[in-house]
């Protein structure tokens, strides 16, 4: 091969790497669904799974909505002052969180937390054999420890989402009628009446796939991951940057799904 | 019986198994000697099925075992794990119950956890470790425990990897003694890697010798001393002089 090729190989190379992995991550994530709808289920699992994600998360989640609503109404207000438009804060805070941050800020706080400590546990698994160890107990690792993950995740962070929402716009609230002399009747009319369902459905949405791709993402990882604790290391931090890119990436897809008509 | 016929295994260009034949009749306690990364490991997770040969064939009472339905199969097995490989986030009794509370071998609770706690007896722990978590336990109860789950659903074949390492002469001591008379007690088959000679010489009633991916040598293990090959004299005596590469 003569040097001037060189870069082509790598690129080559690089791509077909890529689309391997994409192609693995694809039918590991089409494996975890089909796992959830078939027996055997481990329900014991499904609650842990439902408790670590969805209610140990909510002080993280509450407090990042509130600072990120409160933010965005002092924003919204100064710069609508701009062309006299500070009057539309409710409006813009209500529509900014339920369509855009709240899903978005969620998602993050979810890769950040859940995907990292389930790629961690994971990995550490299977590091010290227990996941061999759970094969020759007659259980399937993916129905074990990847379904119930999968399937929480996909009910829970909807639930963050729409809590993060209330709290986000709670903040803004806050922030309008305490510090911008916003009348509280009329901040809560003017954010209820502009709100459509559309915005409410693809809040859900968008934290149903987001909490799909973290719980995957954490999984894959740490089912794959290396040896010792340079492996599981590896492994976390991939899975957390994997889920934060495919979650921004799969939010403007859906925005332009639910809005971009 | 278990049967490996010219089994091969490879990780890139390195080859781990190269055309192993080994026969563990049943009933017979089998010890795999050999030195360390000769593929004792890889031998014993391809009989299980945790990693597939590339060639040959592993065959359990005439059945080739890439054939056989997975869960029935693996219900005759037993494993302790080298680290033991208890599951973290369960409790003891929970880690050696955990077949007897799932799938097609689940019990009720109540009465998985008496086994539980009487095989935790059989291996000479008390019924106050029940409830403790794996984090909580030396090595050697750690080993107990992972020795009472192998055995929890009563199998008719167990595997040891490595069953000593780790543990002072004592406690390897008790752990070898214990594995015997399971293994004796249950007539089960059983078969064991390690490199720990004073395991063999309790555990084993026949020794095989893997060197270069192949069984370099096999007999029962009262002609282990006298065998006259020099592959097992070396590694018997520990000597760095021999046909063994002290470094690999």
């Amino acid at each position: 091969m003569k040097p001037i090729t060189y870069p082509l190989a790598a690129l080559g190379r690089a791509t077909l790497g890529f689309l391997a992995m994409v192609g693995r991550v694809s039918i590991f994530a089409g494996q975890s669904l089909s796992h959830i709808i078939r027996p055997p289920f481990y329900p014991r699992e499904f609650l842990n799974a439902l408790l670590h994600i969805g209610y140990f998360s909510l002080p993280v989640v509450g407090l990042t909505a509130f600072f990120t609503g409160a933010a965005l109404a002092l924003q919204i207000y100064s710069g609508g002052q701009r062309f006299s438009a500070e009057a539309v804060v409710p409006q813009i805070v209500a529509i900014g969180m339920v369509r855009e941050l709240g899903p978005v800020l969620v998602g993050l706080m979810i890769a950040a937390r859940v995907t990292s400590s389930i790629a961690a546990e994971v990995a550490t698994m299977k590091v010290t054999e227990q996941i061999d160890a759970l094969v020759t107990l007659s259980t399937h690792p993916m129905k074990y420890l990847t379904a119930p993950r999968v399937l929480a995740a996909i009910l829970v962070v909807p639930a963050l989402v729409g809590i993060g929402d209330i709290i986000g716009i709670m903040g803004g609230y806050i922030v309008g009628t305490k510090q911008l002399g916003f009348a509280p009747g009329a901040y809560l009319t003017n954010t209820w009446n502009f709100l459509e369902t559309a915005d409410i459905v693809s809040s859900l949405v968008k934290g149903a796939v987001f909490g799909f791709i973290a719980a995957v993402m954490g999984c894959y990882h740490g089912m794959n991951s290396g040896r010792g604790a340079q492996g599981v290391g590896r492994a976390t931090k991939t899975s957390v940057e994997a889920a934060a890119v495919l979650i921004l990436a799969a939010n403007f897809l859906l925005t332009s799904f639910f809005f971009a008509t | 019986m278990i049967e490996l016929t010219n089994v091969h295994k490879g990780f890139g260009p390195k080859q781990v198994l190269a055309g192993v034949n080994l026969t563990i009749p049943r009933g017979e306690s089998m010890v795999v000697i050999g030195g360390s990364g000769t593929g004792k490991s890889v031998l014993l997770k391809c009989i299980l099925g945790l990693m597939m040969q590339d060639s040959g064939t592993i065959t359990l009472d005439g059945e080739d075992t890439s054939q056989v339905e997975r869960d029935a199969f693996l219900a005759r097995f037993g494993m302790l794990f080298q680290g033991g490989a208890l599951f973290d986030s369960l409790s003891v009794w929970q880690n050696v119950a955990f077949r007897l509370l799932r799938g097609s071998l689940a019990r009720p609770k109540t009465e998985a956890r008496e086994i539980a706690i009487e095989k935790l007896r059989r291996v000479g722990l008390t019924p106050d470790v029940a409830d403790l978590y794996p984090a909580e336990l030396s090595g050697g109860m750690q080993k107990r425990v992972g020795l009472a789950r192998a055995i929890a659903a009563e199998p008719e074949i167990i595997f040891f990897d490595e069953p000593t390492t780790g543990l002072d002469p004592i406690m390897s001591g008790v752990i070898n003694d214990l594995i015997r008379e399971i293994v004796v007690e249950m007539g089960a088959t059983a078969m064991t890697i390690t490199h720990d000679m004073s395991s063999v010489r309790v555990i084993a009633d026949k020794v095989a010798m893997l060197h270069a991916g192949k069984v370099q040598w096999t007999g029962a293990v009262g002609d282990m001393d006298n065998s006259g090959d020099p592959y097992v004299t070396q590694f018997i005596s520990g000597s760095a002089e021999g046909p063994i590469e002290a470094v690999r």
